[in-house]
């Protein structure tokens, strides 16, 4: 069992694609759950559209990957208009299962042969990357120490992906301070009596839905930023995993989803290195290495009924504090 | 979600209405200009493969469409420039592959070479030894084989019915749940996965005749739904959690339920005994299997004795007065604990019954089937109102009927889109459901 | 004015009189009315809860609007204040017209209600829940909300006027508190100091004194009074007939969705329609009790039962509600 490689793999996983395009998803549903009490299920389709559009608009139409980006960007402002109108007037539990199910509609129009040429269906898309490597600012080669040693390109996707997280907690953070921010905590906490103080509640819970839908289809670019847009990623459990971030970090805090990512995601390859290793220098007898790669995802479901029932809040949430709609 | 068929997949009516989203997208798409790819479907997931070639005379035809389904695995793919197709597909199944003859140029269709084989573009596939298998179809000029578009209707509506029935028993338990607690289950799913792998392992792993299986399934999924209520939903209830706070934690049992499955059981598709049970024509070109008849009488027996049961017994009476108002219930001396006990143990019975039907309907047993009928089962409550256990009913068999006879109009991978997009535009205008009351007097 | 049973009653101020215009009689005219309601009808599933042929609701006075369970009081209020729909039916409130106009906009015209279930925002402090309330914030607009320097100076104000009416209500002490830690009593007076952070033409009370702390009635009551003198109209539900009778200038009675009477509190609890429509909706709930009444009036021990009864079934309401 080769330790060393698999702390590497774990210190490598703090700063992946795939842990950043977390972050921001589980940002957008902390602006979402978190702040506005919104119950949105359907993350993984603000991921897939904003996935989908840059990789459509760049192979289909030629854009350049900043054109792709706003076309992702754009692409999950229209849909959360589409799902938004409808929706918001439900509540609680009825907007979950919308919301899930407009996720899925997504999904299977992305997965469906019928635009095959477009979206690739079962298989993905992949080999959009010319554009966003040719804007790379890093020389050639390979730097970095430790883990976290990685080619230019390599780079480039982290440092941007960081960038972006960064960007969009300031966002988070700076209208989370404003009298905004106040009406969209009131609406947690009770939307008629913010309707009877002369807000419009409908709007304010379309723009909560719309910037975080926002981070989300940025998360979901950053996510197939490195490599392909796989149609097997954005299936509902995406949804839950993100929740589960999200709500082992804090969910009504800045910082949480991000910190909630990293645990999530070092913990995934932690257990995905250790356990198989475990399995077989013999530590394990009762499980084979393909068993020992299903228990973590077991272990994601336990502990996000453990955190739910027993730390609401999360680590950075504060206690008094509980965001759960009641 | 992998769509569900028949195996015996029926030629299909592809042009026809589509959902205005989809013409809609279609539209937007069509207005570009794509050069052909190859076309390989799912070739990276799985290691077997069937390919094929289709030509008319050395000419190859580009963008005709196949369906290769089996094991509750189905995937549709078109020929590229070559004409050429290939498809992943997982271990074990045999398959068979659906030539689209509307997709053929005008004139042309599947010719039957044998002479006596009603459906030519319909063929069997095995899997040999090598992973791979070369599947061609004979074309030519000559007349395509065509069921009557009312033969087709029939059959759906008909095979609509019998999914809609299975589903409505996993709708009931979740509107009872969520009528006496407020929980929207969402590990409902793993408890309709629960029943079908209970089946399968008395039936093959002990070997026991499935006559026997299928009722013990059903009794360990009641023994597991008093489980999970005396386990985790009673002393979380007892703690005064939030509804939505309880929403999640059954968000967490399923993921864990769910991968708990996989662990046992692997990510394969396995069959109960009886899955190839024969064709029983019914008229014209309907048939209906005999496994199928057989699980379309449960259901409504079962249905029948929970409806005697929720109507006329005590306890059921009970239920619904809880359902209605759970403190005006437990103020005129109902005990509610005991009335949410036996809805759990109904529910995860119900359920149980529900997954060992879906196991025979998909047909196969996998460790996610639960999951993928989940959102319909959630569609069809809320289509009949939530916690009204016979809108359940109405909204299963609407769904059902919905889902079956959609892919008359819609390509199949899409048929659950249907179903989904008519739930969200019922909330639209009605959200309490089509059986749901509106609002209370306040 | 009957203050037997209301311990050290508050100084008795002056009622506003000659409010109506001819006899009176249910939906008589009013001299200076601020809201004019026309055939106002709301039926849930055949069944009607409000059928009001006409109502006006005078300026710059207190009126209450009292009732039987059941009679649409609260449906009535969440019609006029946008939060339900009325089958038909239009009125006005200050000249506009307000029927089919969404809950914002109905308060952005100066017509805000507390609500009979207090709605404090729990998980946010005494000052924030005050300072939402204030109307036209900058801040608000999510653009301008991002740059500081655009609303600071209006926050500062905002947050000088919560500051007094905090003090006016003596919460002053609890404003970095969350509201979730307030009393009852005190919830209910926040939700009113809130509702006056928009500085309202009319202030409606649902049950403003339902839950609340006897030690706490007296200043709500003259809270209530001091709305009017700063030139407020009230309009408020109200159970308990002693408050009805102390503060009110014009009571308006409902039964069964109509309004049966209306006139000063003093003539109106003799009116025998009043009498008959308190009797006939408690028959079924506890004849001994109703029965004891003295001149028309309720007796406490029904008044209470009555609004015990009521709140819990606005507490099963508010259990259905999050899962409709």
């Amino acid at each position: 069992m080769d330790i060393l490689q698999i702390l590497s793999n774990t210190g490598s996983s703090l700063i992946a694609p795939a842990t950043i395009g977390y972050a921001l998803a589980a940002l957008g549903l902390a602006m979402h759950f978190g702040f506005t009490g919104l119950l949105n299920m359907g993350m993984a389709a603000f991921m897939a559209i904003g996935a989908y559009g840059y990789a459509i608009s760049i192979l289909t139409f030629g854009f350049p990957w900043w054109g792709g980006m706003l076309v992702g960007v754009g692409g999950s402002l229209i849909f959360a208009l589409i799902l938004g109108i409808p929706t918001l007037r439900l509540r609680g539990d009825y907007l979950a299962i919308v919301t899930i199910a407009a996720a899925e509609v997504v999904r299977l129009l992305f997965l469906t042969t019928t635009f095959d040429k477009y979206t690739g269906s079962a298989d993905g898309l992949s080999g959009y990357h010319a554009s966003f490597r040719a804007f790379n600012p890093i020389p050639d080669g390979t730097y970095g120490f430790g883990p976290w040693v990685y080619n230019a390109n390599g780079w480039w996707v982290r440092i941007f992906g960081i960038v972006i997280l960064a960007l969009a907690a300031l966002i988070l953070w700076t209208v989370m301070r404003s009298p905004w921010g106040r009406v969209i905590k009131g609406i947690r906490e009770d939307e008629d009596a913010v309707r009877a103080l002369g807000k419009n509640v409908f709007s304010y819970k379309l723009q909560s839905l719309m910037l975080g839908g926002v981070f989300g289809a940025m998360g979901g670019i950053i996510y197939a930023l490195p490599a392909s847009v796989n149609p097997g990623v954005y299936v509902t459990s995406l949804t839950f995993f993100v929740y589960t971030a999200l709500l082992l970090g804090g969910a009504a805090t800045i910082f949480g989803p991000i910190i909630g990512s990293v645990i999530f995601w070092g913990v995934q390859t932690l257990l995905s290195n250790l356990l198989p290793a475990l399995v077989n220098i013999g530590v394990l007898p009762f499980m084979t290495t393909t068993q020992s790669q299903t228990v973590r995802f077991i272990l994601v479901g336990v502990a996000l009924m453990l955190l739910v029932i027993y730390r609401p809040q999360g680590i950075l949430g504060n206690k008094k504090e509980l965001t759960f709609v009641k | 979600m992998n769509t569900a068929e028949y195996r015996r997949t029926r030629r299909r009516n592809r042009r026809g209405v589509l959902v205005a989203l989809i013409v809609a997208l279609s539209a937007a798409f069509s207005l570009m200009a794509m050069p052909a790819m190859a076309d390989e479907v799912n070739v990276d997931q799985y290691d077997n493969s069937i390919i094929g070639n289709v030509k008319l005379e050395s000419v190859p035809l580009e963008g005709v469409r196949l369906t290769i389904s089996g094991g509750g695995y189905e995937v549709d793919v078109v020929t590229d420039a070559d004409g050429q197709w290939k498809v992943g597909v997982p271990d074990g199944d045999e398959f068979s592959v659906t030539l689209d003859e509307n997709t053929l140029p005008e004139g042309i269709a599947v010719i039957d070479e044998v002479g006596d084989d009603d459906t030519p573009n319909v063929k069997e596939a095995m899997i040999g030894p090598s992973g791979s298998t070369v599947m061609n179809f004979f074309i030519g000029r000559g007349e395509r084989n065509v069921t009557s578009f009312f033969d087709q209707f029939v059959e759906r509506i008909v095979n609509g019915l019998n999914f809609g029935l299975m589903l409505g028993l996993a709708a009931i338990g979740i509107s009872l749940v969520y009528g006496t607690t407020g929980l929207s289950n969402f590990a409902h799913a793993e408890m309709v996965t629960f029943g079908a792998v209970m089946a399968l392992i008395v039936s093959v792993d002990l070997g026991w005749p499935i006559w026997l299986a299928i009722p013990i399934a059903v009794l360990l999924s009641a023994g597991f739904g008093w489980s999970l209520d005396a386990g985790l939903w009673k002393p979380l209830r007892k703690k005064g959690v939030g509804v939505v706070q309880l929403m999640i934690v059954s968000i967490g049992l399923s993921l864990a339920l769910r991968y708990t499955f996989q662990y046992f059981r692997g990510g394969g598709t396995e069959q109960l005994p009886g899955s190839d049970s024969p064709d029983i024509p019914l008229f014209g070109s309907v048939s209906l299997s005999q496994t199928n008849m057989i699980s379309m009488v449960i259901s409504i027996v079962v249905i029948c004795i929970f409806a005697w049961w929720l109507v006329r017994t005590k306890i059921g009476k009970a239920t619904r007065a809880v359902s209605d108002n759970p403190s005006l219930a437990a103020a005129s001396g109902i005990d509610v604990d005991q009335v949410v006990r036996v809805v759990w143990i109904l529910a995860a019975a119900m359920a149980g019954l529900a997954g060992v039907l879906w196991a025979y309907f998909r047909p196969g047993i996998r460790w996610d089937m639960g999951a993928q009928i989940l959102l319909l089962v959630f569609a069809a409550v809320t289509l009949g109102g939530l916690g009204t256990a016979f809108g359940a009913l109405v909204g299963s068999i609407i769904v059902g009927i919905l889902v079956e006879t959609s892919s008359l109009f819609i390509p199949s991978d899409l048929k659950y889109v249907g179903a989904l997009v008519v739930l969200i535009v019922i909330l639209l205008f009605r959200p309490q459901g089509i059986l749901g009351r509106s609002e209370r007097i306040g | 004015m009957s203050n037997k049973d209301t311990p050290a009653a508050p100084v008795q101020r002056a009622k506003t009189t000659g409010l109506h215009k001819g006899d009176i009689a249910p939906g008589v005219a009013k001299v200076d009315p601020i809201i004019i309601a026309d055939g106002v009808r709301r039926t849930f599933g055949g069944l009607t809860a409000v059928d009001v042929d006409h109502i006006e609701i005078p300026r710059n006075a207190i009126t209450a609007l009292i009732g039987p369970n059941g009679a649409g009081k609260t449906t009535l209020f969440n019609l006029l204040t946008g939060f339900d729909k009325p089958d038909e039916g239009k009125w006005t409130f200050n000249g506009h017209a307000l029927a089919g106009m969404g809950a914002h906009k109905v308060a952005r015209l100066g017509q805000v209600r507390t609500f009979q279930l207090t709605k404090a925002l729990g998980l946010l402090t005494v000052l924030e829940n005050m300072k939402l309330g204030a109307k036209d914030q900058i801040g608000e607009n999510i653009f301008r909300g991002m740059i500081p320097k655009l609303w600071r100076k209006q926050e500062a104000e905002i947050e000088a006027r919560a500051e007094v009416l905090l003090k006016k209500f003596k919460l002053d002490a609890k404003s970095s508190d969350f509201a979730a830690s307030l009393s009852g009593g005190q919830r209910k007076l926040l939700e009113m100091a809130r509702a006056l952070m928009s500085e309202p033409a009319l202030v409606m009370l649902d049950e403003p004194m339902a839950g609340v702390n006897p030690a706490l009635t007296e200043s709500l009551l003259d809270h209530i009074l001091d709305l009017k003198e700063e030139g407020m109209t009230v309009l408020f539900v109200e159970h308990d007939m002693h408050m009805v009778r102390h503060i009110a200038d014009w009571v308006i009675v409902m039964a069964e969705g109509k309004v049966v009477a209306e006139g000063p509190p003093d003539q109106v609890m003799k009116n025998q329609a009043v009498i008959d429509a308190y009797l006939g909706s408690h028959q079924d709930v506890d004849l001994g009790i109703v029965t004891g009444r003295i001149e028309g009036e309720l007796n406490t021990a029904a008044i209470t039962m009555a609004a015990e009864v009521e709140e819990l079934d606005s507490k099963i309401a508010k259990r259905k509600e999050p899962r409709k």
